[in-house]
């Protein structure tokens, strides 16, 4: 029994890890609607913007600041670039538009900094600390605090702000808000600022996981079921859904993973998200769509 | 002057109804043809059948399954490697297990199981709706390479689970050289191709397309929805999937599942963005495009001084240049290449006039 609740709570910490990939996505579909595959991407370009400095003697506050004006110029830059011309278009223009916008960001940031792989030490020890007789990786713990700081400061920002305040506004009904006079294309730039923000943290602590290389872009693939589960527009369940994937692909992976004999961790959140979204279409938490002829 | 419909009248309905009504396309598509099947194989050399031209044609063929299912009936799916893999896998079974089955009737039945396997994860599209269905295909995209490594038996117990292609023999005629390779690909692509336009003509195009462009109005107005769908799913698989099992006998000769990832979805994807969603002559622009722009791409990088850029910084400007291209196409020409290529053909209806 023991041994279930450390793979559980094992599970439920590293699914944490998958929502903070899921929010930026949450915060992106719902200012804009757009369903921002470059995310993983962004993850990518942030953690190796920050290592590579790191590596060249930049202190690690200057680093990370650097990193985000980068991200910020990234976000201006794409709003002017791509959003802009594309406004009004289908939404699956729009997700083919960022499939392009990750290849572009891949192969930039690949090419400023080149393929191999980068250790990113953010000095918390990975030794397991025993809690209550149970085992947890301190990593994990720290990560799950990081989500949490994040998850009350975009609180903060949606609920306490002004521009938190059109933000909401711009989710709520975009044609709206243009009317009363909120610049859209504003809300935007700073929608994905803040989504390159959280790219960052989650770039910096999957990097501290993974070591910081290529496939830290596919988290992004890891984030989709979780999206899925929890819904494209609440963040609650975009943290929601983190844990269900993570919780239940470790208890797959160890219970019903001999069966079949492993390496099901790829698939199995994705057949799990398609099972939630049969009992419901729109994810736990997601706005269902009325249509209307 | 020369592409023009003056004097060439109608005067039966089905004259009205027929794929290429003007005479200029009829005799151009045969010339075309003639010289495909005929020309073609003489003048061509290995590296042209190996590298270009046979992959070319297999990718048209895989963009035209992808396009049936997103352009026309509007299924986003991210998983058509899957169906690919299914299909090439199925047919090398069909062929090993199967004792004198010809080849056209395993290429056949390997695309079939590709649709059943394609229905089953289309199923979910009836009851979830746009962006969330994507994680059914890509549930097929990751579930199908892992079975097919897991499970020994689809690659005849291979320690890494690689397939290689059978004999190519159809009736005792020998398929096996380059020319020939390119002349079933060639024969192959030419029937569902002719299949395929004929499909979104038909009934069941139609329906497609009313429920790409709304589903809830398209059930409103009496069309099966279930049906509709499953359809779309079905057929695209089978395209798929006699395109996988071409891309795997005929293109490569040897193929294992990782060669049919998430990547190789994405480039079908991007085929059919490119070519034009909604088209079929767009799925060999496409193709065309994406078979024809990193040999280019790596000739131009070969033509500056020596040692500038190495193989992978080519790759990252590779990546960079293309996404560059899907999101400028996305925003200049959302039609994509077709839409060019109808633009000159008015051109030239009027030419040499400009209005």
């Amino acid at each position: 029994m023991e041994f279930f609740f450390e793979v559980l709570i094992g599970g439920l910490l590293a699914g944490v890890m998958y929502s903070l990939v899921a929010i930026g996505f949450v915060l992106i579909y719902k200012a804009s609607g757009v369903f921002n595959f470059a995310q993983g991407a962004m993850v990518l370009f942030a953690a190796l913007t920050f290592v590579s400095l790191l590596e060249r003697g930049v202190p690690f506050v200057l680093a990370f600041l650097v990193t985000l004006a980068a991200m910020v110029a990234l976000a201006l830059l794409i709003e002017r670039a791509v959003l802009r011309p594309l406004v009004n278009r289908s939404p699956i223009t729009l997700f083919m538009a960022t499939l392009g916008l990750s290849y572009m960001l891949e192969g930039f940031a690949q090419a400023l900094w080149g393929a191999q792989v980068h250790g990113l030490d953010l000095g918390i020890g990975d030794e397991p600390l025993e809690i209550g007789g149970l085992l947890l990786s301190q990593f994990d713990l720290f990560a799950a605090g990081t989500a949490a700081v994040l998850v009350a400061v975009l609180s903060l920002l949606f609920n306490k702000t002004r521009i938190g305040l059109s933000l909401r506004a711009v989710a709520d009904d975009p044609l709206a808000a243009l009317a009363l006079g909120i610049r859209l294309q504003r809300i935007w730039a700073v929608v994905w600022a803040v989504a390159g923000f959280v790219g960052l943290v989650a770039g910096l602590l999957w990097g501290a996981r993974l070591g910081v290389q290529f496939s830290l872009s596919l988290v992004v693939l890891k984030a989709l079921p979780v999206l899925i589960i929890g819904g494209f527009t609440s963040i609650g369940g975009a943290i929601a859904g983190g844990l269900i994937v993570g919780a239940s692909e470790k208890l797959a992976e160890v219970y019903l993973g001999p069966f079949v004999g492993g390496g099901i961790e790829n698939w199995f959140p994705y057949v799990l998200a398609l099972l939630f979204l049969l009992v419901r279409p729109a994810g736990l938490f997601g706005e269902r769509a009325i249509e209307r002829v | 002057m020369l592409y023009r419909e003056a004097g060439q009248f109608s005067s039966r309905y089905a004259d009205d109804r027929r794929v290429f009504r003007l005479r200029q396309d009829r005799l151009g598509l045969a010339l075309l043809l003639v010289f495909a099947f005929a020309v073609v194989p003489w003048l061509g050399n290995d590296y042209w059948f190996g590298a270009i031209l046979i992959p070319f044609l297999v990718l048209s063929l895989a963009g035209l399954g992808l396009n049936l299912l997103t352009g026309y009936a509007g299924q986003l799916s991210l998983g058509s490697a899957a169906f690919m893999a299914v299909g090439a896998f199925a047919a090398y079974n069909f062929e090993l297990r199967v004792p004198g089955l010809p080849l056209p009737a395993s290429l056949l039945l390997g695309g079939l199981v590709a649709a059943l396997v394609a229905l089953l994860f289309g199923l979910p599209s009836l009851r979830i709706k746009g962006f969330y269905l994507i994680v059914s295909t890509l549930a097929a995209q990751f579930f199908v390479p892992w079975a097919l490594t897991r499970f020994g038996w689809f690659s005849n117990y291979d320690a890494s689970g690689v397939i290689s292609a059978p004999k190519l023999e159809i009736f005792g005629i020998d398929f096996g050289t380059p020319a020939g390779r390119y002349l079933l690909t060639l024969g192959v692509v030419t029937a569902l191709f002719w299949l395929g336009h004929n499909l979104v003509r038909s009934e069941l195009g139609r329906n497609w397309m009313a429920v790409r462009d709304m589903d809830t109005a398209a059930a409103v107005i009496g069309i099966p929805l279930l049906k509709t769908k499953l359809l779309a799913f079905a057929i695209s698989g089978f395209f798929l999937g006699v395109a996988g099992s071409l891309w795997a006998f005929a293109y490569l000769g040897t193929v294992e599942p990782h060669g049919f990832d998430l990547n190789r979805s994405f480039q079908v994807l991007f085929i059919v963005i490119i070519g034009g969603l909604g088209s079929i002559l767009g799925n060999f622009l496409g193709a065309a495009f994406m078979v024809l722009f990193p040999l280019l791409l790596s000739n131009l990088a070969g033509l500056l001084p020596g040692g500038l850029i190495d193989a992978g910084q080519l790759e990252n400007l590779q990546k960079i240049v293309f996404g560059a291209l899907i999101v400028v196409f996305l925003i200049k020409e959302p039609e994509g290449l077709a839409r060019l290529w109808q633009r000159l053909r008015e051109r030239a209806r009027i030419w040499p006039l400009r209005h």
